[in-house]
């Protein structure tokens, strides 16, 4: 690890600290329905999109109505995602002439899930697939829209613990029209013209052809990248315009560029424990969560910039320079941008992992296994880490009912959280969240490395589930495994080398997105609602404090544990044994 | 839930129309009144003719040019801008330690001054293949090659190198990095090739 890359790392995680407070009260205000400086603005367009919808501002919904309301958006979103694609052929803004060709019905399915439910899980090369309208109508605003969502849980969540003896948890409605408006076009507009001004690539014009100078001929793509990006990024989306995402040039051209995507995945993440604090009256509280998130952040990040740092020692057997020098970043190069170098490469994936975000600067596949395990890890973890927008919070707050149910049955005590009983509805709930997801990972990544098709079958071409790998060994046991983590978590990174645009895997990992959505949301919701009801009990000598040291410790270590419980013996079939192997210069 | 599709599919059309396009074409419009150059893809011409983006890699083989990062792989013509990827092999890939050690050979062969441990950058692929950076470290290898093409002196060819060197951002982001392209358009403009 380099004193600069270090330096670069810790200013990054100065400027999240300082932004955390401002923002968190800020959306503190807007979700409480307070007035904000940005009103004289929105307001106005605000009861206009309740009254153009017939939704009535003041009604608010039992957590039924709130599920409700979030499903039947997410089935209206899934269809025109679908359509927009499969009819872009007929459509304008598609200067380079995409049809239904390119986008089939199983890769349009996968897409339109992978984005309604927050994943942006890239089966499609955006650059080789989907027009501009395509990019902008569908994919951009299932980046708002669902991140909006997201958040709009994870604010229902916390009025759940807030309120006491209600029988509702807020409006979806409401609260996804604020989201939108009041805080994520704002900072995307204030990102995307921050990212034109660095380079990346905002405009309608068709690709453009050139000859080079030594006279070969080049495709210069164009499009409406920039207001994409900085939505991608800030809603925790991470869906690319171009097929290597934040690694193409036209994407994240700059270490500033890279700087503020970089940021951009994390702010509201971290912004909404404190907006969580202020909702339940105690800023200690939302403190604590951003403690146990950061603790788990760095212990990651630790492990993944070291590994990174130390290289491939096959590849150093060659020749290859592995040393950090003034002149050079060492470390493993392979699928690294010289301009972001070893820190901030590591930095993007921990961040990315963590957030539920996905877009990647670097190839994960290419990475360390050490390295790959910290990003597998961060996932599997259930992206609970500052985690995806809303999506972060709720996760993490499955987790602290867990550790005071954990804590209270080492005590005999009927577990509390913020001064609510935590009964058996509420663990079932937690404890169904958690198995879901985690059974999806495994039982597809199981029956996808065993299942036999004829080679140019309808369902995978290739043949049989591990014949669309990139790699072999332990490594492509690894590349299904990140596929179906990433899709169960929301994420969308991909160790990105393995074909998975087929229909078998189109249509699995698609599953496996809707599971990790809709099977953590609607347990989560009917927890809110359940808490909601519950009266306050007082604080007494034989309460769990949840705002200190000891808990951050049991939350941090509940996440560990249960990670670990789950994953651990897949874990060391794949990134584990091959950290071995390749320290024995074993080659597959 | 049903009673919900009506307000859904309403939202959804204000939500596509504000977002999906008042949005973008609001960002397209300020980006190509404040920053038209940037958000037409940083385009760089020679002679009144386009010849790339400053932003985009481009594949030089001759020896009077300093060249890029190893394509990724065979597959992937880096000149085509419009289909990006890395090469995605893991750390105990055969082909990936295959590929490395041919680039080792390949550069120490066309440089033959280069004998010590080679460059990460020189010799692994990136991961959009399409960028026109490389190490400061790799471009000094490099160097003698192309005085020899231009029958100049490493020294001056060094000056070059220096002055299309990007430093960090604010001294702290990113790594330090040569672009070849603009370093290329350079060396042809003060020190052509004379045939």
């Amino acid at each position: 690890m380099t004193s600069m890359g270090l330096l670069q790392i810790g200013l990054y995680f100065l400027v999240l600290l300082l932004l955390t407070k401002p923002l968190g009260a800020f959306m503190a205000r807007v979700y409480n329905g307070e007035r904000t400086f940005l009103h004289p603005l929105f307001r106005p367009l605000e009861r206009m999109i309740y009254k153009l919808s017939g939704v009535s501002e003041d009604v608010e919904q039992r957590w039924t109505q709130y599920a409700g309301a979030l499903l039947a958006f997410s089935f209206v979103s899934f269809l025109f995602v679908y359509l927009l694609q499969r009819l872009q052929g007929w459509l304008p803004l598609n200067p380079v002439g995409f049809g239904a060709k390119q986008a089939t019905p199983d890769l349009s399915f996968n897409t339109a899930v992978s984005f309604m439910t927050n994943t942006n899980w890239q089966a499609y090369g955006g650059e080789v697939t989907l027009s501009y309208l395509s990019q902008m109508a569908a994919l951009t605003v299932q980046n708002f829209v669902s991140a909006g969502a997201g958040i709009a849980v994870a604010i229902a969540l916390t009025r759940g613990f807030a309120r006491r003896q209600m029988g509702t948890i807020g409006n979806f409605w409401v609260d996804l029209t604020r989201g939108t408006l009041y805080i994520l076009l704002p900072l995307s507009l204030i990102g995307a013209l921050f990212l034109c001004s660095q380079g990346v690539v905002q405009n309608f014009s068709p690709y453009q052809e050139v000859t080079t100078l030594e006279g070969g001929k080049q495709t210069i793509p164009g499009g409406p990248a920039a207001s994409q990006i900085s939505i991608k990024q800030l809603g925790t989306n991470g869906g690319g315009f171009f097929n290597s995402n934040s690694s193409h040039p036209f994407e994240n051209p700059t270490p500033s560029s890279n700087f503020l995507q970089t940021l951009y995945i994390l702010l509201i993440p971290a912004a909404l424990t404190y907006t969580f604090g202020v909702m339940v009256k105690d800023t200690r509280q939302g403190w604590a969560m951003f403690a146990a998130m950061s603790l788990l952040f760095f212990a990651g990040l630790a492990l993944c910039y070291s590994s990174e740092q130390a290289g491939n020692p096959i590849l150093a057997g060659l020749g290859v320079q592995t040393e950090p020098t003034d002149s050079q970043s060492g470390g493993n190069m392979e699928g690294k941008e010289v301009r972001h170098g070893i820190a901030s490469s590591a930095l993007w994936a921990v961040a990315t992992t963590a957030a539920s975000n996905g877009s990647v600067n670097s190839m994960h596949d290419s990475y360390t296994p050490l390295g790959g395990l910290a990003l597998l890890f961060n996932i599997e973890s259930g992206e609970v880490i500052f985690g995806g927008v809303g999506a972060g919070l709720y996760g993490m707050l499955l987790f602290a009912i867990l550790a005071v149910f954990i804590a209270g049955l080492m005590v005999g005590r009927t577990p509390e959280y913020l001064g609510k009983k935590i009964e058996s509805e509420e663990v079932k709930m937690a404890m169904l969240a958690l198995i879901a997801c985690a059974a999806s990972i495994l039982v597809f990544t199981a029956v996808s490395s065993i299942v036999e098709f004829p080679k140019d079958s309808y369902w995978n071409p290739p043949g049989a589930g591990t014949a669309n790998l990139n790699n072999g060994g332990p490594h492509g046991l690894a590349e299904i495994l990140y596929a179906y983590s990433s899709g169960a978590g929301n994420n969308g990174s991909a160790f990105a080398g393995m074909n998975v645009n087929t229909p078998w895997y189109n249509l699995t990992i698609g599953l496996a997105m809707l599971i990790g959505r809709f099977l953590i949301i609607i347990p989560m919701l009917a927890v809110a609602g359940s808490l909601a009801a519950k009266k306050l009990v007082p604080a007494t000598s034989g309460t769990l404090p949840t705002h200190g040291p000891l808990f951050v410790g049991l939350l941090a270590g509940t996440v560990v544990v249960v990670g670990a419980l789950t994953f651990f013996p897949v874990l060391s079939l794949t990134p584990i044994v091959e950290h071995f192997l390749m320290h024995q210069g074993k080659v597959f | 839930m049903w009673q919900q599709l009506t307000p859904a599919l309403r939202m959804m059309i204000i939500f596509t129309v504000l977002t999906g396009l008042v949005y973008p074409g609001v960002i397209t419009g300020l980006a190509q009144l404040i920053f038209s150059r940037q958000a037409n893809g940083s385009l760089v011409s020679r002679n009144a003719r386009i010849v790339g983006s400053e932003l985009l890699g481009q594949s030089f083989t001759k020896p009077e040019y300093f060249h890029g990062r190893p394509s990724a792989a065979g597959d992937i013509n880096e000149n085509d801008a419009s289909a990006s990827g890395g090469s995605n092999l893991g750390p105990t890939s055969q082909k990936l330690i295959d590929r490395v050690r041919a680039s080792v050979a390949d550069i120490r062969k066309s440089n033959p001054d280069a004998t010590g441990a080679l460059p990460g950058d020189s010799v692994t692929a990136w991961g959009s293949g399409l960028v026109p950076h490389i190490s400061p470290a790799t471009a000094e290898l490099l160097v003698a090659r192309v005085a020899r093409a231009r029958a100049a002196s490493p020294d001056a060819i060094r000056q070059f190198v220096q002055q299309h060197t990007e430093r960090r951002d604010f001294g702290v982001l990113g790594e330090p990095r040569v672009n070849v392209l603009a370093l290329n358009l350079a060396l042809d403009e003060r020190l052509p090739v004379k045939h």
